[in-house]
């Protein structure tokens, strides 16, 4: 227990460490993690032999991130994506491929070997390139649509790479194995389809996809609702991670990717009310695990192999990285991708990638390739991804900046679904609010914590989410980012000031109209930040007043100017209070000096509205009053 | 004899100080064929019923604009409702004909007095010189205007005990109205409707 503490603290005091900083100097969270696990790997040797398998642990992330990808999808989207996926994707694995067991026959490598370490290198980093995308914010743009659909084409490919690789062992290889085979259990797989007949097993991989598509469709959601509904948060994020897992283990026992069936569920649940709240939950479960994983490919460089072959290895890496960036600075041209749009295809997946280290450890298990090969392409495969972020920033800085000066006929980015208006509570108040917004053509994101009223509100057509607005996540997957102003409607009073808070705190710009309780709260949400504050029943009382006013004979204009007057000087004083009530330090918010003002406001309306003994008009009562009798003397002398 | 339905349209937007408009709006109602509408009660927040308001146009045989003089004008509430009922189409325009033929006129209160509401007096200008806006509506709307039916010296009125025979007239006119008694060609000329009104036998 104790090493395991100890183990999970160096990881962490290395990414706490290290991340920021490659952050703060514009390197990205990815370097940052590869230079931790390099520091606690190969130089300090402060983690040893375990990282391999903490790595297939964190390789967990990805199947998350996919899952993830998969929610921003929903099925249309995913079918428009199909021409690029099958063309783009298709022809980037085959021509990389080729080229490379093409330049590895060359080298005098026999075809099976050569074909793997094509296979190999044919593949990206999906860890990497995503996460750097949504980093950078980048997520949106062509050039990074069009690298998803490489990578999720590759993430899918590697699932026959799996099937074809044991075809390809080397007999020499087999003998020499058996052995050390016998030994590596861990190696061996649970699975529901070995031994199979073919037909069976497609049979199985049809019902195990039919399986993922209609229980993510029709169970997923009664399922987050009935739990939703217990209000329990904990149990919420153990269900999506129960959904995710079990996916990942469904797909495994039946030998396809888990990635794939996660994103397949991801997709199918991205229409659903919890896709926001679901979103929020597995993000943070995915970034610690992509961190780990990238901390563990730092961690396993061995250095020892990489100083003897420096000359070998660099010049490899070299090599590959070009030879990819070329397959696709081609394909990008052939597919009409314009700009800086093509060299961010270029650029960003001209690493090999993480399934690489799995086809690399598939092979040496399987015996094709020879076990002092195989080290050697894994460094390369690091170093690679190690140098990723470099291209990155290359891209940013010197890359897009000219693209940019040419032209900027690109306008902003197009934000289809974070709406212009985020209102968070759907409660009476909410609804209305949205109702006016929504029919006056600006788009809304609604969130609420009740699932009866999201599902209400879907019911009759609103775009409803279910979740926790006081969870900075969901306001991020919400697209707070790009929205003008949220609306604060929730009932919980603390919550609310809280969420306002919060939010000013992180997004200053944002206008913030929030509903208050009573007065107390209406300062508090002051102080917290809100720009536009309404009390609830303030209006409505006002309203009620002007009515009573009216329906005992006063006269309708005439009610409406008191109500008007009364307004007035409640906005006239409602600084003074504040800013008494704010003054007072001691915590007791109504204190003497407070107490004072507010009857002083007492008084002073009632001045405003009661008729002036003295026969001078009263305040509200100067409006259309009319001159003194006789007053037309004046005017003609 | 053919009877006329006619409608006041009556704009006071401090009510509790009215000495003069309020007791005429109350006297109005009691006519039996005049519709007395107080518009200040029905729109307090401006929030006018257009279609409500051309109904009641298209429902009545003569409009009258009932007020107190506010800076040789009507209150804001009546400029408010021409700019918002009359619309092109219902009230002017190729088929704007639904106001054509109506009788139209301004029974209003004037503060100053009637000498000084003169091109000698000290205001320039008399009242029919100053409603030629109104004057002008009622035209182009294809409706025949009177003179404006006035009360001078509004602000001593009460003091000087005008008000009960001004409100004997005001009803004398409106029965005159409901009953077809005014000839529009024959009060054309008169600067005010009042002394017209004496004349009228019902």
């Amino acid at each position: 227990m104790t090493a395991i503490f100890i183990q999970a603290f160096i990881y962490l005091v290395a990414a706490v460490i290290a991340v920021p900083i490659a952050k703060r100097l514009g390197l990205g969270s990815v370097l940052g993690y590869l230079i931790a696990g390099v520091v606690i790997g190969p130089v300090t040797h402060l983690v040893g032999k375990e990282t391999v398998t903490i790595q297939h642990f964190a390789e967990f992330g990805v199947v998350m991130m996919l899952f993830l990808v998969g929610l921003e999808l929903d099925p249309k989207k995913l079918w428009t994506m199909r021409n690029r996926l099958m063309g783009l994707g298709g022809l980037q694995v085959v021509g990389t491929a080729v080229i490379i067991m093409g330049i590895a026959l060359l080298f005098g490598q026999p075809w099976s070997i050569a074909l793997t370490i094509g296979l190999i290198f044919s593949l990206s980093s999906t860890a990497i390139v995503l996460q750097t995308f949504s980093e950078k914010g980048l997520n949106k743009t062509d050039g990074a649509e069009n690298a998803f659909s490489i990578l999720l084409f590759q993430d899918i490919a590697v699932i026959p790479m799996l099937a074809l690789i044991p075809l390809l062992a080397l007999p020499d290889l087999v003998a020499h194995a058996d052995v050390l085979h016998a030994t590596a259990e861990h190696h061996e797989e649970l699975s529901l389809v070995a031994g199979l007949p073919n037909w069976a097993y497609g049979l199985v991989i049809i019902g195990s996809i039919a399986a993922v598509v209609a229980g993510g469709h029709f169970l997923s959601r009664p399922l987050f609702r009935y739990i939703a509904n217990t209000g329990l948060r904990e149990i919420f994020t153990a269900t999506a991670l129960l959904l995710v897992i079990g996916i990942a283990a469904l797909m495994s026992l039946v030998g396809l990717s888990p990635a794939l069936g996660t994103f397949l569920a991801g997709v199918v649940l991205a229409n659903s009310e919890f896709r926001h709240e679901l979103e929020s939950t597995i993000d943070p479960f995915k970034g610690l695990l992509l961190g780990l994983f990238f901390i563990t490919v730092g961690a396993g460089i061995d250095f020892s192999i990489l100083w003897n072959e420096i000359g070998l290895i660099c010049a490899l890496t070299a090599g590959v990285m070009a030879l990819k960036a070329g397959v696709l600075y081609v394909l990008a041209r052939t597919f009409r991708i314009k700009g800086s749009d093509r060299w961010l295809v270029t650029l960003g997946l001209a690493q090999a990638g993480e399934f690489g280290f799995v086809l690399l450890g598939f092979t040496v298990q399987n015996n094709v390739l020879p076990p002092e090969l195989a080290p050697v392409l894994s460094l390369v495969v690091a170093l690679s991804m190690f140098l990723t972020p470099g291209l990155f920033i290359l891209f940013e800085k010197v890359i897009r900046p000219r693209f940019e000066q040419k032209s900027n006929e690109r306008g902003a980015d197009t934000v289809d679904e974070p709406g212009t208006v985020i209102i968070a509570g759907m409660g009476r108040m909410g609804q209305v609010i949205n109702r006016l917004l929504v029919t006056n053509g600006i788009k809304t994101v609604v969130l609420d914590y009740e699932t009866y009223q999201v599902d209400l509100m879907r019911k009759i057509g609103t775009k409803a989410y279910y979740g926790d607005a006081t969870q900075p996540g969901l306001l991020h997957t919400a697209g707070i980012e790009n929205a003008a102003a949220i609306v604060v409607a929730i009932d919980h009073q603390e919550s609310c000031v809280e969420l306002v808070k919060h939010v000013r705190h992180t997004y200053p710009k944002i206008k913030i109209i929030a509903r208050a309780f009573d007065r107390g709260q209406v300062y508090l949400l002051r102080q917290a930040g809100a720009d536009i504050i309404e009390s609830e029943t303030y209006h409505t009382a006002l309203e009620m007043g002007v009515q009573t006013l009216s329906a005992i004979g006063h006269h309708p204009f005439y009610a409406e100017q008191q109500k008007t007057a009364y307004k007035n000087i409640e906005a006239q004083q409602s600084d003074l209070l504040y800013e008494a009530w704010a003054d007072d330090e001691s915590g007791e918010r109504f204190d003497q000096k407070f107490r004072q003002l507010f009857i002083e406001l007492e008084k002073k309306i009632g001045e405003v509205m009661g008729k002036d003994k003295r026969g001078i008009h009263s305040l509200a009562e100067r409006e259309w009053t009319p001159p003194p009798k006789g007053y037309t003397d004046d005017l003609e002398s | 004899m053919d009877t006329k339905k006619v409608l006041v349209l009556y704009a006071h937007p401090s009510q509790h100080r009215s000495e003069v408009n309020r007791p005429l709006f109350k006297a109005a109602q009691q006519i039996e064929g005049v519709t007395a509408v107080d518009l200040y009660a029905e729109y307090p927040t401006f929030n006018m019923d257009i279609e409500k308001e051309q109904r009641r146009l298209i429902e009545h045989d003569v409009i009258i604009f009932q007020f107190p003089l506010y800076w040789y004008s009507t209150p804001a509430i009546l400029k408010e409702w021409q700019d918002l009922v009359l619309e092109y189409g219902f009230a002017y325009g190729s088929e704007g004909t639904a106001l054509k033929d109506k009788l139209f006129l301004c029974a209003l209160t004037a503060g100053g007095k009637e000498e000084a509401y003169q091109t000698d007096g000290y205001l320039h200008f008399t009242i029919k010189e100053l409603l030629h806006p109104i004057t002008q509506m009622a035209r182009l709307t294809g409706m025949h205007d009177l003179p404006p039916f006035v009360l001078f010296g509004s602000r001593t009125a009460a003091e000087e005990n005008r008000i009960g025979l001004h409100i004997a007239q005001w009803q004398k006119l409106l029965r005159a109205l409901t009953v077809n008694k005014i000839d529009p060609a024959a009060a054309q000329d008169a600067e005010q409707l009042n002394p017209f009104v004496e004349g009228v036998v019902l």
